[in-house]
């Protein structure tokens, strides 16, 4: 064996080491694998849920303090359906639980590239086919909620997230980004709670059909029923949010999609009320909510008890609908 | 050197605390005490990757070339960090992720580098898998305690647990939000590096 300080013993002791080392590394994280996807795929579900506000619905507490059990159950509420963006169709050919987004984003053969105009959510390419969840109470009847998965460029990379929209597919139920790189207690606050509360009720289209939900800078204005408070020290962040659910809103992201599905809801409702007992509708007269310029609170808390159920109002209750200070002030243990 | 286990083990926590009186690893002090269950578990995750780093650099300690002993230990810290990291993402998912980059810094935390250069490379292996525990110890120490003033003054609660009721819930405490953010741990740091001195005037520094 060469000498300790000698040169080759120094590069013999370096390889050994990196050689050990490595072994040491690649054992536990292939052991570990298993593991780890079974809680990516628990934890994606939690997003999911908790988007679609199912656990602050039914149990009164977001889907992170439900059992694994509780949270199967309520997955199963939960349908997937794969959909061609650009025709909006349902794809029935692929197989939604082989689908993975990073992949399908990447893959030429399974993606376009991204026009940045008007809306620009950084990245380069998506998806031609995504995965799109519809909640359904029990698993069946008429869609109380869908969920679309959204991502585009923050600070330090990519949000992913799931953006949910209530049956009017109009306004907003719930926002969630279950993988960022943002800066933790500023970008980072987009995990905030008191913040995604802020989401509901929101609407996603201004009065010409245009994506118009937004993250305002500053506090946003009261009776603005477009704009969430913006992240403090977090602009950039503030703004990739904005503009990801602008583009992926807008008719290169899911617009084709959710008109087909509006008439499709449309149809199936109309046929379901001259069926039977009509059910109580969610309408609310979508369309003169769409119109009235600048919805008061009042008038959006409307929206909401009509449409979701009673259990949501301990939402409420915690974080009043008027604004919250703005998040920097505000914090809620995440 | 000859020093008694126990007090290898022992006099980090308070005598020789790395945060309190070396003031080292400050960083994620602030970042990861807002809530006693991360703090919890990132003192677990230091005790392990020090007592382990320690361990194993004192074992190899008589093979490691001098000329690139600073680049071994960071190797073997790096690779034990990781694997940390694997098994809070298997077993502690929700608190890895909370705890987010916090644990890949671990490999920057001077604590760990500082006691294997310092204690791991002049020592036996059983003594230094002591100290690395003792120090992870100190820190882990400094952390809980720093936890328990932000998230019972912050959040009203312990291990999640609500024992004030907040007002914003229909309670009566009124949460400090200062308590919620990073400067607040400097200030409880600050307290506790007082209180300790006041008790051990032997730490105080000469000016």
């Amino acid at each position: 064996m060469p000498a300790k300080d000698s040169v080759p013993g120094t590069i013999l002791i370096a390889a050994l080491l990196c050689v050990v080392c490595s072994l040491a590394v690649s054992a536990a994280a292939v052991a570990l694998r298993p593991y780890q996807i079974a809680n990516e795929v628990l934890d994606q579900q939690k997003n999911i849920l908790d988007a679609a506000g199912l656990p602050t619905d039914e149990f009164g507490k977001p889907a992170s303090e439900l059992s694994k059990n509780e949270i199967d159950n309520l997955y199963t509420w939960v349908s997937e359906q794969m959909v061609d963006l650009d025709t909006g169709e349902e794809n029935n050919e692929m197989d939604p639980t082989k689908f993975d987004l990073v992949e399908s984003a990447t893959d030429p053969t399974l993606s376009t590239e991204i026009v940045p105009d008007p809306y620009d959510p950084g990245e380069d390419r998506r998806p031609k086919t995504m995965k799109v969840y519809f909640v359904r109470k029990n698993g069946e009847g008429p869609i109380r909620q869908v969920v679309l998965p959204i991502y585009g460029k923050g600070l330090w990379g990519t949000l992913y997230g799931y953006l949910a929209l209530k049956s009017d597919l109009e306004t907003i139920q719930g926002i969630t980004f279950y993988q960022h790189k943002e800066t933790p207690g500023l970008g980072g606050e987009v995990d905030n709670p008191a913040w995604k509360a802020q989401w509901n009720g929101l609407k996603l289209y201004d009065e010409n059909g245009e994506p118009a939900a937004q993250v305002f800078k500053g506090p946003a204005p009261d009776a603005d029923p477009y704009s969430v408070d913006g992240l403090s020290g977090a602009t950039i962040t503030s703004r990739g949010v904005t503009a990801l659910v602008q583009y992926w809103a807008s008719e290169q992201g899911y617009g084709p999609f959710l008109k087909k599905l509006a008439e499709k809801m449309q149809q199936e409702s109309a046929e379901a009320d001259t069926a039977s007992v009509s059910r109580p509708t969610n309408d609310l007269s979508a369309e003169a909510v769409r119109r009235a310029p600048l919805l008061t609170d009042a008038a959006r808390n409307d929206t909401r008890s009509n449409e979701t159920r009673l259990s949501d109002t301990l939402l409420t209750d915690t974080l009043p609908n008027d604004k919250l200070p703005t998040t920097s002030t505000m914090k809620v243990g995440a | 050197m000859s020093q008694k286990p126990v007090d290898v083990l022992v006099d980090p926590i308070v005598n020789n605390n790395p945060i309190a009186l070396q003031i080292l690893g400050i960083c994620s002090a602030l970042a990861v005490t807002t809530k006693m269950e991360t703090s919890l578990v990132m003192a677990l995750a230091v005790v392990s990757v020090t007592a382990c780093s320690n361990l194993a650099v004192s074992a190899i300690r008589s093979y490691i070339p001098s000329s690139i002993r600073i680049i071994v230990q960071m190797t073997v810290i790096a690779s034990l960090v990781i694997v940390v990291d694997q098994f809070l993402k298997a077993f502690l998912f929700d608190i890895s992720k909370q705890l987010s980059v916090f644990v890949g810094l671990i490999i920057t935390n001077c604590i760990v580098m500082g006691r294997a250069e310092g204690f791991a490379m002049k020592n036996s292996a059983g003594i230094s898998f002591l100290d690395g525990i003792g120090n992870g110890l100190g820190y882990g120490f400094v952390l809980v305690v720093v936890a328990f003033f932000r998230e019972l003054f912050g959040s009203g609660s312990l291990f999640g647990i609500t024992l004030m009721e907040l007002d914003r819930n229909g309670g009566w405490y009124a949460p400090n939000g200062l308590m919620l953010l990073p400067p607040s741990a400097f200030f409880i740091i600050g307290i506790m590096i007082w209180v300790i001195r006041l008790n051990k005037p032997e730490q105080i520094e000469e000016a």
